[in-house]
């Protein structure tokens, strides 16, 4: 489904992505894993058209993505940060994603998931960090896209909420959807994941199962396995 | 475009420094009044305001905004609409909130005062294309400056020197300039130099446009003799017109490359 191809991104002199090749074949669940500044924000950004490689390629269905926006209409995203127009309400926002987009939305369902009924008349700048991180899930996964992206979806999720993402996540996986994302928290990668990429200095160090990994390192939790690669890295 | 203008808008109208900036132009225009109810007279007060006033708060509004926004961008460049739709709809959904507050704030109080049908409404309707060219002009130098300089405070810096510069320098530079060769016919190099600030296009117009060249002397007479006839006007207008052309081509020419 998606193929990247010898991707390189450089700031300046500090080299991001060296000759990435990864390919996507499959619906599931990857995790994108890395310390930071390993180029993981990056790479994901790639994908949506923010960040410009400087050489390489990448396509979604056998078509290059490179300057293009329509294919966005089949992806879906979650970024890291969410801050909307403070002065917009939670209604308004959902309106505007409706207006940029086309298809069928599930926002009653996502609504109930997160439980954001009594915050979607307030404005942004009224809205605790949670419950922010929560629109942005809503906003992010309210059409029905065969690539969904999350950069750290967990950040600020209470445990209910966080139990009923990793569900909805799971649910879409059995749709036969692909997910990407990108989290430090690697409870939430045991939970979820069927495969994983570590990224190490923007070079691929492991792309595989998640027990694979846990093999490879000889470690029982994925935390210590990942420990271990990152203490001769540091 | 038409879209993320309409949400642009609708997050702005709401922005508390929108409001600010709209109440401090209604109490000044009604506080101006109430000194002086002669309509043309105020808007001449106004003019001399708002010709330093609005080219600051168009450049710190415009990089406040941006540095504000930087994630909001980043959410709407997930969507399937182009980098051109999303800046454009962005940049003119702030210009006419701006623009909003300006005509809101300055033409609200005239109403009662009866400046629709005064023969005042040509001196008004001046100094306003002014103040909303000026505001629209500053505040694309401002996103020109935020998406330059990816640190804050240095963007706020390049700003602040931005205005000082068109307001107060550019002109202590230009007299100084006039002082030197005064000896020597530089008509042409006046006319020239002033072509190269805004601040300076707008002041002039309003001079001669409410025929006031008078009190600036043998410059006056000058200026009075190239910009003041009709052509003359329409070359300041086109030069504005240039002023914000430019700046916006070259934010759609950035946008398009810029990695976020």
């Amino acid at each position: 489904m998606i193929q990247v191809q010898q991707l390189c991104k450089s700031y300046r002199t500090n080299d991001v992505l060296s000759n990435l090749d990864i390919a996507f074949q499959h619906e599931g669940i990857t995790a994108i894993l890395g310390p930071n500044g390993s180029g993981k924000t990056t790479l994901l950004k790639c994908m949506l058209g923010m960040v410009l490689p400087d050489s390489g390629d990448i396509r979604i269905n056998g078509s290059s993505i490179l300057h293009k926006y329509n294919y966005r209409d089949q992806v879906c995203h979650v970024p890291q940060t969410p801050h909307f127009p403070e002065n917009l309400t939670g209604h308004e926002l959902i309106q505007m994603v409706r207006d940029l987009r086309s298809g069928v939305t599930r926002e009653n369902d996502l609504i109930q998931l997160f439980n954001l009924k009594h915050e979607l008349d307030k404005k942004m700048s009224r809205l605790s960090g949670g419950n922010l991180q929560k629109l942005n899930l809503l906003l992010g996964l309210l059409y029905d896209c065969p690539l969904i992206i999350l950069d750290e979806p967990s950040t600020g999720l209470d445990p209910l909420s966080l139990q009923n993402l990793k569900a909805w996540l799971l649910q879409e996986r059995d749709h036969g959807k692909l997910i990407l994302f990108t989290t430090h928290i690697m409870s939430f990668v045991e939970d979820i994941a069927d495969h994983i990429i570590f990224l190490l200095d923007g070079t691929i160090y492991f792309n595989g199962q998640l027990q694979e990994l846990l093999r490879h390192e000889q470690e029982e939790k994925l935390e210590r396995a990942i420990a271990n690669i990152l203490k001769p890295a540091l | 475009m038409g879209k993320i203008f309409k949400y642009t808008f609708y997050d702005l109208v709401r922005n508390r420094w929108m409001i600010f900036y709209t109440s401090f132009f209604l109490m000044l225009t009604s506080a101006l009044l109430l000194i002086s109810p002669d309509l043309a007279k105020v808007a001449i007060s106004l003019s001399n305001i708002t010709v330093i006033l609005t080219p600051l708060v168009g450049i710190l509004f415009g990089v406040m905004y941006y540095y504000g926004s930087t994630d909001y961008i980043q959410f709407l460049l997930a969507q399937p609409i182009s980098r051109r739709s999303i800046f454009a709809g962005m940049y003119t959904g702030m210009a006419a909130s701006l623009s909003g507050s300006l005509i809101l704030g300055i033409g609200l109080p005239m109403i009662p005062y009866g400046i629709l049908t005064s023969p005042a409404l040509g001196t008004l309707l001046i100094v306003l294309f002014m103040a909303v060219t000026l505001s629209i002009i500053f505040s694309l130098l401002a996103f020109l400056i935020a998406m330059r300089a990816k640190n804050k405070i240095r963007g706020f810096g390049i700003a602040i020197f931005s205005w000082l510069f068109f307001a107060l320098i550019y002109d202590g530079i230009f007299l100084l300039l006039l002082l030197l060769f005064k000896d020597y016919p530089i008509e042409n190099l006046t006319l020239g130099l002033i072509s190269f600030n805004p601040i300076d296009l707008a002041r002039i117009l309003t001079l001669l446009k409410l025929d006031m060249s008078a009190m600036m002397g043998y410059t006056g007479a000058v200026l009075q003799k190239f910009f003041g006839t009709s052509q003359g006007s329409i070359i300041i207008v086109s030069i504005l017109f240039l002023w914000v052309l430019v700046p916006y081509l070259l934010i759609m020419r950035m946008a398009h490359k810029k990695d976020f």
